[in-house]
């Protein structure tokens, strides 16, 4: 990992990155972002979804966020249990999120989201559940109706990509290196190489890992988990984190149904325990069932959210102009 | 998970704090890690023994306090202390939870010189 600008020594379109070139990405971390996400703990009853980058701990801590961090001397503050000693040191409070880097990022990621009408989904998975080939029917259905675009994470090559880009859609591959998981860093990078997206979907495919991704807020407004019918039903269970997270959940390879011993009533039993308010959805891309619903699921999340935006800088032209007329 | 990648993080916080408050070394750190986290603790020290090494944190104490999980439950519709994710409701015995707390990852203080 790059220990100048945070990021893993991670490849974007599969030239190397450059850490040298000033990249600005110092915006200041977004503190103000905690307090959205502590809004998706108070009320995780109220809505299907749940905020995603409040699994990252600065939660709670929102006081404290915005004080530059405090010089205490022993004896002076909160030392606790400390004993200073006779010695020369002293305490310095931290008080943030061990990813708060990370959410720093996704912060400024989200920010441009909504600056641009972008509605963005994070596609979470094992290796070899199908996130490509979903993304490819996807784009092949929507056929050029909403602007879109992928950004593609994997260790190695750039296949994915090239499956994408045969669809028509632009797409910029990360390769990781040795990294598990996107993170929010490498996203703010892909998303310079790829064409304006006024009002579209972007769509990141993580890289297959049904562990590591779960704790990276990418800025993304939804989490999508794929969980293959070939997998085994209690893979929720296995792997809660990533299915704790998730907005909707798509069992995909659902063509396979008749040739597997699969309790797919179980698969739903599984996923009730871990995240009893994801959206769980049957698709197969291969024969398209399902496809319907999984698309219908898309325009509707981003209408919400789109509505939601408007409504926000509605909110904001109205406010702008009683300051003028006041 | 991804532990090393915790640790890297950690380092970067604590040099990013020592430039802002003028120390080279770094004695103890105190965490905190929920429940919930899906932070393996053993991997997480031995992460950071690995990634300190050579910087102002080499040699330092890895303290790490524990918070308790919570959840939301649905039956009841309220919050419930959790033992682990995949526990009932101590109430009504229930598997609708939805994990509320536990999940924090949280650099609390440092000590240094």
């Amino acid at each position: 990992m790059c220990t100048v600008c945070g990021c893993s020594g991670a490849t974007v379109g599969g030239e190397d990155h450059q850490h040298g070139h000033g990249h600005g990405h110092d915006h200041g971390h977004g503190h103000d972002h905690t307090h959205d996400h502590d809004h998706g703990h108070d009320h995780p009853h109220g809505h299907g979804g749940h905020s995603h980058s409040h699994d990252h701990g600065d939660h709670g801590h929102g006081d404290h966020h915005h004080a530059a961090p405090g010089l205490l001397d022993y004896g002076a503050g909160p030392a606790r249990a400390h004993a200073p000693g006779l010695t020369q040191t002293r305490m310095i409070e931290i008080e943030r999120g061990i990813l708060s880097k990370n959410d720093g990022y996704a912060a400024a990621n989200r920010a441009r989201f909504g600056r641009d009408g972008v509605f963005a989904v994070n596609l979470l998975s094992s290796p070899g559940a199908g996130k490509t080939t979903l993304l490819v029917a996807t784009l092949t259905a929507l056929a050029g109706r909403w602007p879109v675009a992928v950004i593609e994470g994997d260790q190695q090559t750039s296949n994915d990509a090239e499956r994408i880009r045969a669809t028509g859609a632009p797409a910029v591959q990360i390769n990781t290196g040795k990294g598990c998981h996107l993170d929010a860093h490498m996203v703010g990078h892909a998303l310079e190489s790829l064409p304006a997206l006024d009002g579209g979907v972007l769509f990141v495919e993580n890289v297959g890992n049904l562990v590591c991704p779960a704790a990276f807020d990418l800025g993304e407004a939804k989490r999508v988990v794929l969980l293959s019918l070939t997998e085994g039903e209690d893979k929720p269970l296995k792997y809660p984190d990533i299915f704790a997270t998730a907005d909707l959940v798509l069992v995909t390879k659902a063509d396979l149904a008749p040739h597997l011993d699969v309790d797919r009533a179980a698969i739903d039993r599984a996923l009730a325990r871990v995240n009893p308010a994801a959206t769980v959805l049957d698709v197969s891309a291969r024969s398209g069932d399902g496809m319907a619903a999984w698309l219908g699921w898309l325009e509707a999340e981003r209408r919400a959210a789109l509505t939601a935006l408007a409504a926000q800088a509605e909110a904001r032209a109205s406010a702008l102009r009683s300051a003028v007329s006041g | 998970m991804h532990e090393m990648a915790l640790c890297e993080s950690l380092l970067l916080a604590m040099e990013e704090s020592g430039r802002a408050n003028a120390f080279t070394r770094v004695r103890r750190v105190r965490l905190e890690i929920g429940r919930f986290a899906g932070v393996e603790i053993e991997a997480l020290r031995f992460g950071f023994d690995v990634v300190t090494r050579g910087s102002l944190a080499e040699g330092a104490e890895l303290v790490i306090q524990e918070v308790p999980g919570r959840g939301w439950c649905f039956t009841c519709n309220e919050t419930v202390s959790l033992d682990h994710r995949l526990a009932s409701c101590p109430s009504c015995g229930g598997d609708r939870i939805q994990p509320s707390g536990g999940t924090e990852m949280t650099i609390k203080d440092l000590e240094v010189e």
